[in-house]
This record gives C-alpha cells, sequence and structure tokens, in this order.
C-alpha cells in the first residue's frame, strides 16, 4: 500500500518536474524570440524608415497621419537623388576604386601574414611586434607626414634628379591607396596581417615539406598550395577589406577629398542637396527662394539609401560567409 | 631569406609609410611647418605646441577627456552587449540565419560619411545642431523617468542608475558598434568543445552554471581582444581625431595637428596597457 502510493507521488512528482522544465523552456524561447525581434527592430528601422522616404511623394511630408508606409509613392526622391550624386558613374568609379585596394591589400597582406607564420629570420619576431604596432596607432599621427609625402612624391629622390622638379603630386588619384595598400600599410591592414599568419600558423608543415621534396621552391609552394588552402582567411579579408574601404571617410578626404568617390560625395551630399534642388524645382537662382528643408533632408535621405544599396545588396549574398569565414581562420583558436 | 622576401612589400611600406612619417609626426611636433611650393619649411620652436594643445587651445583639453571618459564607458557595455548577442545567436531556433544576417548588417553600415551626412540631414530638417540633438532625443522615445524611479527603489545606487541610463539611451549606437565583437565572440563560443557542456549537464549543472563555469572562462582570452579591438575602433571617427584633422587641413596648423595627435596616441597607449594589464590577469587560458 506504501510502495503503491510512494510510486504514485513520484510519477506526480516527475511529470510536474517535465511540465515545469517544458513551460520554462518554452517561456525562454518566447523571451528570446522577444529580446531578438526587438534588437533587430533597433537595427533595421533607421534603413526601413529610409526605404520609406524614399518612396514617399513630397504631400505626405506634413501628414501626421503617416507611419512608415506612405499614401502617395513616388519615384521623383530617387530619381533626384540619383541626378544629384551623378549616381552610376560615382557607383562604377568607387566599386573600380574599392576592388583594386581590396585586391591589392589581401595579396600583400597575405605575402606577409605567409612570411611570418613560417619563416623565422633574424628579427622576424621584432618585426611582427611591430606589425601590432601599426594596428595600435592612432591615424591620425602619420596623416600630416603622409599628406606631404604623397603631396610631392618621390623614392629616394629619383624624380627629382631626373626632371629636375620636387617630386610628383599623387593627391586626388588613387595612387596614394594603391601605394598603401600594394605595400600592406592601407586601411587595418596590420589586423589582416594578423588574421593571416594566425591561419598559417595553424596549417601543417607537411604540406609544404611534400611540395619541397617534390622540388617546388618557396614562391610555387606559396602560390599552388598555400594559396589555394587559405580560401578562409582571404574570404574574410576580402570582404572587410571591401566593406571597410567602402565606408572609409579618413583616407578617401586626406589624399582624395576632390575626387568622385561615394563616402566624399555622401558627406558633401546635405551641402549640395540643399543649394541644387531650388534648381532643379526650377525656382530659379534667386538666394532667397530656399527649398523646403524637409524635402532637403528626404532628397538626402534617399542618397543615403543609395549610396548604401550596393553593399546591402552585396551582403545579401555573403553574409553566410561572414560568420563561417571568422570561426575558420582560426583568430579565436 | 626566403622569409624577408614574402615580407618585402609590407617591410618597404613599413619604413617608408610607417616609420619614417612617424619620425617625421615627433619632429613637427616640436616644430612650426610652412608650407612651401614644392615642400614645407620647418621652424622650431620647442614644446610650444604641446603647450599650446593643452593649456591654449580652447577645445582639445575638453573633447580628449570627453571621448576618452566616452570610450571608458562604452568598452564594457559594448563587450557585454556583444557576448550577450553572441550566446543568444549560438542557440538553436527557428530563423537563427536571418537574425544572424540583421545583427552582423551594423558592420557593414558603420559609415562615417553616412552618419555625418545623416547629422546634417536633420540639422537641416530642424534648423540647427543643439534642437536637432534634443529632436534626435525625443525620438528616441523611452520613458526614462520612470525607469529611473524604477531603478531607486529598487536599491541600485545612483552611479549605476546613471550608467545604466546611459546605456539605454545610446543603445543604437552601441549595438551599431558591436557587430565584429559579436562575430568574434560568436566564433569563440562554437570553439568550446561540446563535450565540456554534456559532461557538465549530466553532473547535474543548471544552464546559467555552465555559462559562468565553462563558457565564460573558454571565451575569456577574447574579451581581451574584443576590448581592444573596440578601444582602437573607437578612434576611427572620435571627435579627437576629426579635430586633429580640423586643425591640419583647415587651420593648416600642422605642427600643433601634430602635437595633439602625439597626446592622443600617448593617452590611448596607457589607456590600453592599462586595459591589457587588468583584463589579462582575469584571463583563463585552456592550452
Amino acid at each position: 500500500m506504501d510502495a503503491k502510493r510512494a510510486r504514485s507521488e513520484a510519477v506526480i512528482y516527475y511529470k510536474f518536474r517535465k511540465t515545469k522544465n517544458k513551460s520554462l523552456e518554452w517561456l525562454w524561447a518566447a523571451f528570446r524570440y522577444a529580446l531578438i525581434i526587438g534588437i533587430s527592430f533597433v537595427i533595421l528601422y533607421p534603413l526601413l524608415q529610409k526605404v520609406s522616404v524614399a518612396v514617399k511623394a513630397k504631400e505626405d511630408i506634413y501628414n501626421p497621419t503617416i507611419y512608415m508606409v506612405p499614401v502617395n509613392f513616388t519615384l521623383d526622391n530617387i530619381r533626384m537623388a540619383i541626378e544629384l550624386l551623378d549616381y552610376w558613374p560615382l557607383l562604377g568609379n568607387t566599386l573600380l576604386f574599392v576592388t583594386v585596394i581590396t585586391l591589392l591589400q589581401a595579396a600583400s597582406c597575405a605575402l606577409a601574414g605567409y612570411g611570418f607564420a613560417r619563416f623565422d629570420f633574424p628579427g622576424s619576431n621584432v618585426l611582427f611586434t611591430l606589425v601590432i604596432l601599426t594596428i595600435l596607432i592612432p591615424m591620425s599621427t602619420l596623416m600630416v607626414p603622409m599628406y606631404l609625402h604623397f603631396r610631392s612624391f618621390d623614392i629616394l629622390g629619383i624624380v627629382s634628379l631626373l626632371t629636375g622638379k620636387d617630386g610628383v603630386n599623387l593627391l586626388n588619384t588613387f595612387w596614394p591607396s594603391m601605394i598603401t595598400a600594394a605595400t600592406a600599410n592601407g586601411l587595418k591592414s596590420g589586423l589582416f596581417i594578423y588574421i593571416f599568419r594566425q591561419f598559417f600558423r595553424g596549417l601543417p608543415k607537411e604540406i609544404e615539406e611534400a611540395a619541397l621534396i617534390d622540388g617546388a621552391g618557396g614562391f610555387k609552394t606559396f602560390f599552388r598550395i598555400m594559396l589555394p588552402n587559405a580560401v578562409p582567411p582571404l574570404l574574410t579579408v576580402i570582404l572587410f577589406a571591401f566593406v571597410w574601404q567602402y565606408n572609409d571617410t579618413f583616407f578617401t578626404t586626406l589624399f582624395m577629398s576632390e575626387s568622385n568617390l561615394m563616402p566624399v560625395n555622401i558627406a558633401a551630399l546635405p551641402a549640395d542637396a540643399s543649394q541644387q534642388i531650388p534648381l532643379m524645382l526650377g525656382v530659379g537662382t534667386n538666394p532667397n527662394v530656399k527649398a523646403d528643408p524637409n524635402y532637403v533632408a528626404m532628397v538626402v535621405d534617399t542618397g543615403i539609401l543609395l549610396a548604401i544599396l550596393p553593399l546591402i545588396v552585396m551582403y545579401w549574398f555573403v553574409q553566410r560567409y561572414f560568420v563561417e569565414s571568422v570561426e575558420r581562420t582560426g583568430v579565436v583558436g | 631569406m626566403l622569409g624577408v622576401a614574402f615580407i618585402l612589400p609590407w617591410l618597404l611600406g613599413f619604413l617608408f609609410l610607417f616609420a619614417i612619417p612617424l619620425v617625421q609626426s615627433v619632429k613637427f611636433s616640436f616644430n612650426e611647418l610652412i608650407i612651401a611650393p614644392g615642400g614645407y619649411e620647418l621652424m622650431n620652436v620647442g614644446w610650444k605646441n604641446f603647450n599650446d594643445a593643452l593649456f591654449v587651445d580652447a577645445n582639445f583639453n575638453r573633447i580628449l577627456t570627453d571621448s576618452v571618459a566616452a570610450m571608458l564607458v562604452d568598452v564594457p557595455l559594448i563587450l557585454f552587449f556583444s557576448l550577450f548577442a553572441a550566446t543568444l545567436l549560438n542557440q538553436k531556433f527557428k530563423g537563427r540565419g536571418f537574425a544572424r544576417a540583421v545583427f552582423f548588417l551594423p558592420v557593414i553600415l558603420a559609415s562615417g560619411a553616412i552618419a555625418s551626412a545623416e547629422a546634417a540631414g536633420l540639422i537641416n530638417l530642424v534648423g540647427n545642431s543643439e534642437a536637432a540633438k534634443e529632436v534626435g532625443d525625443a525620438q528616441s522615445g523611452v520613458d526614462i523617468l520612470s525607469m529611473v524611479i524604477m531603478l531607486d527603489e529598487a536599491g541600485m545606487p545612483r552611479w549605476f542608475i546613471d550608467y545604466i541610463i546611459e546605456a539605454v539611451m545610446r543603445i543604437y549606437e552601441i549595438i551599431r558598434s558591436s557587430g565584429v565583437q559579436i562575430l568574434i565572440f560568436l566564433a569563440a563560443l562554437q570553439s568550446v568543445p561540446a563535450a565540456m557542456y554534456e559532461v557538465a549537464k549530466m553532473e547535474g549543472a543548471t544552464p546559467y552554471e555552465s555559462f559562468w563555469k565553462i563558457t565564460f572562462p573558454m571565451v575569456s582570452p577574447l574579451i581581451l581582444t574584443n576590448a581592444i579591438y573596440t578601444i582602437i575602433d573607437s578612434f576611427t571617427d572620435s571627435p579627437v581625431t576629426q579635430t586633429i584633422f580640423a586643425t591640419a587641413f583647415q587651420t593648416q596648423n600642422f605642427g600643433l595637428s601634430a602635437a595633439m595627435s602625439w597626446l592622443y596616441t600617448l593617452v590611448v597607449g596607457v589607456l590600453l596597457l592599462i586595459v591589457g594589464v587588468l583584463i589579462s590577469r582575469k584571463v583563463f587560458y585552456y592550452n
């Protein structure tokens, strides 16, 4: 009798525990979704707002009943922003620039990373410490000397020897960024060298020894064996270099303040917009006639959306590599 | 010698685009620099530039302390949030892929140009920057006062309430600058061997306990990495950098700008050192 009762009590207790665990799990799942949806909303809100503004007609600006979804749809804002930014040539130029820099940077950083990972030469540790130093020193420290350097560019006085002039002015060309990228000293290059070094150190040495025995030289081994194996860090570096270069304002305003590049033009867009829009609307050149500031803000927002659109489209296709690549590079391990 | 061949591009770049400019920058900070046709002239002024930066310039002092203080406030918040978000995204649930994609979106959208254009757009809208700031604050739409009262009644110390309120007010900025850190923490979480959790579960540890006894120690080396990354990342568009830039290229005072940037470097260097020493004492290395 007692044993039976104890057993049924145990069963009840067990069932109670089970339902308790289940409901706790369910509660946690609900809480988790609430959190994730909330944070996602905070991240996506500015983007959604810009999309909403981009298709909103002028008549809707002062309509207080509108939230997000406009009543009158229009493509005028987009047309206006494209015209103001001179969008398509600008985008082409920017993409060309960013792609060139990204590839140069990935190449030079891969070489340096491999050099530091596999070769012990006198001073290699000291030199790697210096790589870390390049990560830690703020860019503003080198700004003025670099600017002056590229303003009259000259390697060891060769140019002035040949032409008698004081070097070449490279500002407002692609060259300053290309030179810094090709020599692995561009934007966040120290970080990329570090990523490559960590990855190459994790690869087994036997691969190279086998290649060496089969008669491949050092560079051949690198290009034929090591580089094809280094897809994860290459992907990481290319993705981040592209994105950071596309968004960079520091070096672009320093070296190419007058060039036709997205970051420079976007930063100047608000001023341009308030100046140009009255003209474009055909109000004339009267300085006392100003466009509605709310309308100007709308066009500026549309312009910003157009500027980040290529990145978002790209991200749509490669976003899963972002996580995977960082996991596989071994930065963490 | 083959190794030297591999790092040669970097070495050349380092010498000509880092080491020499670095030395020049030190030199400039003790000189007055005048741009002359085809070059520049230097005039030695001793410590005057540093003196000017610290005691004469009206703003530099304040901007430097403000932005260092902001950095110190931000680092723990960003670390906490990114570890939390990474733990969340590491769990299995429906729509995880989408959630991850959204959480890393700030990595690609964090752009100085866009931020400044946005601020300018808002200024346009309201007329001046002070009003724009107020509107921005009002738009965040959080009922701060009720939260203060709630925390106060819960017996929280005053400084802690201030800190939390600060965090809530700037939640968007914190989320926006946490992308890379979440990525790094997530990678770290996935490298923790699953067997550890299984053993802990068998021994009767709750998920809460196994977080603090397993997850936290295992990812602690990355806390150091992320702290340093967060500090360095805050250079990129900090007000100090902007001030230094403006001093050089708008007021054309290159010497003063060099002195300012060296003061900034010094402060940041000391900060990194302190943070590094403090955190690395607590870090647990598995291997």
